[in-house]
């Protein structure tokens, strides 16, 4: 779906003021949105590994945080590029782009934490997470003292046909990668505990 | 719950005597956070003047070096003498040791803006005196918020590798929304013209995400203590 996108893009209508430059935003949105999801499904796998001891959950906490971090990426490098032609601004300290880099500092720091940490980090970084999906709505409404620039999702719905179809496949292609990738690394991580597991057994045998 | 109490005033009390014996987080904090200050003066102050509505950030950025500092050393100390684990294995309520250990911290940190506002005050002609309560209000929820994150990230810490630096790692970002209501509060307060409804907005916003703070980490204290 993704090499296909490319043409689907190039076939919806420029915008009026925009033109060229706008396109982006159908590969802007979809992991703007991919990005906020993964984020969530950081937060609350880490609650359940937290709480309900499940080693699974774990296993999803670091595959979501690696896809908030890469969808973040994508995010905070074709927002600038939009941003310059449309407001004339590579960065804007909006609301929305702040409580972004923000969010995205969090689950950076949290996959160093996981990395660097050594033993026990599993745990530290799964109260992290929490924090930092509890902390969404404060970064949200503080960054909020700043006006804001940045366009209401409420454009979404209203958007022609002839532009809502390019972005709505864009959105489904990068869900089905996000997927695909998440399901991947949490794989990774389980086979990982599983050699790990082995490893101590073989040397207590 | 006087159980509870009982138990959080028993850690109080003993990080209060432990530092009374030597001063040492006390003393080289206070220290560290008027060299910080001292160090924006010769940034920012041109001429003999200081630059414009400067003097609320300063106070709020030593005041966020100076607690990841007093932290950092706080939890060494335990970590060095092996208490935390001794602490630990009492029993006791976890949450009571974090209230214990939180309230702790906040008594360090109140010693050291008492001299950090003066300071400010002095060194970039903020008007500290217009609305103390105002002030100290902010000051005191902004310091519930960043220790209640910061105890629990330390406490967590102890036992990870490279701890000195991952520590402030963790607890900026998640301290942005305290740090931005904190300075933006005390900015409408020392500006020429003071905005007290702002001022007052932000002492409301931060004592709500004081409690949603403390309330989650009470609640996560226990399971990352565990082992």
């Amino acid at each position: 779906m993704l090499a296909v996108a490319p043409w689907i893009i190039d076939g919806a209508p420029y915008e009026s003021t925009m033109g060229l430059v706008q396109k982006i935003f159908y590969f802007h949105m979809p992991s703007a949105w991919l990005f906020l999801i993964a984020a969530l499904v950081a937060g609350v796998a880490s609650a359940r590994f937290l709480f309900g001891r499940a080693p699974s959950a774990d296993y999803w906490a670091v595959a979501a945080a690696e896809m908030a971090v890469v969808f973040g990426i994508i995010t905070l490098v074709t927002g600038p590029l939009w941003a310059r032609k449309a407001w004339g601004l590579w960065w804007v300290w909006d609301a929305r782009l702040t409580s972004s880099l923000i969010l995205w500092l969090i689950f950076v720091a949290y996959l160093l934490l996981r990395r660097f940490g050594g033993p026990g980090s599993d745990k530290l970084g799964a109260g992290m997470a929490l924090f930092g999906l509890v902390n969404v709505p404060f970064i949200f409404v503080s960054v909020n003292v700043w006006r804001t620039l940045h366009p209401q999702t409420s454009v979404v719905p209203t958007l022609p046909v002839e532009m809502g179809a390019p972005l709505w496949f864009c959105l489904t292609a990068f869900l089905l990668l996000f997927l695909a990738l998440m399901s991947m690394r949490a794989g990774l991580a389980r086979q990982r505990a599983r050699i790990e597991a082995l490893y101590l057994s073989e040397d207590e045998a | 719950m006087r159980q509870f109490l009982r138990v959080a005033w028993l850690v109080v009390q003993k990080d209060l005597r432990v530092e009374s014996r030597s001063f040492e987080v006390v003393s080289t904090t206070l220290f560290f956070s008027v060299t910080v200050v001292l160090i924006f003066a010769f940034g920012l102050v041109r001429e003999g003047r200081p630059a414009d509505d400067v003097a609320a950030a300063i106070l709020w950025i030593a005041l966020a070096f100076s607690g990841t500092l007093a932290l950092g050393r706080t939890f060494e100390r335990e970590r060095q003498a092996e208490t935390l684990r001794a602490l630990l294995m009492a029993p006791a309520d976890r949450p009571a040791l974090y209230v214990g250990k939180l309230a702790g911290m906040l008594v360090l940190l109140v010693l050291i803006e008492a001299v950090l506002v003066p300071l400010i005050g002095l060194l970039f002609q903020a008007p500290i005196l217009r609305y103390p309560w105002s002030l100290a209000g902010l000051l005191l929820a902004g310091t519930v918020g960043f220790s209640a994150v910061g105890t629990l990230f330390a406490a967590m810490l102890v036992r990870a590798r490279s701890r000195d630096v991952l520590l402030p790692i963790l607890l900026y970002p998640m301290t942005v929304p305290v740090m931005i209501m904190g300075v933006r509060g005390t900015a409408a307060l020392f500006q020429a013209t003071p905005d007290e409804p702002l001022a007052r907005f932000c002492l409301a916003f931060l004592v709500f995400i004081d409690v949603v703070f403390v309330t989650l980490a009470l609640w996560t204290f226990e399971p990352v203590m565990t082992d």
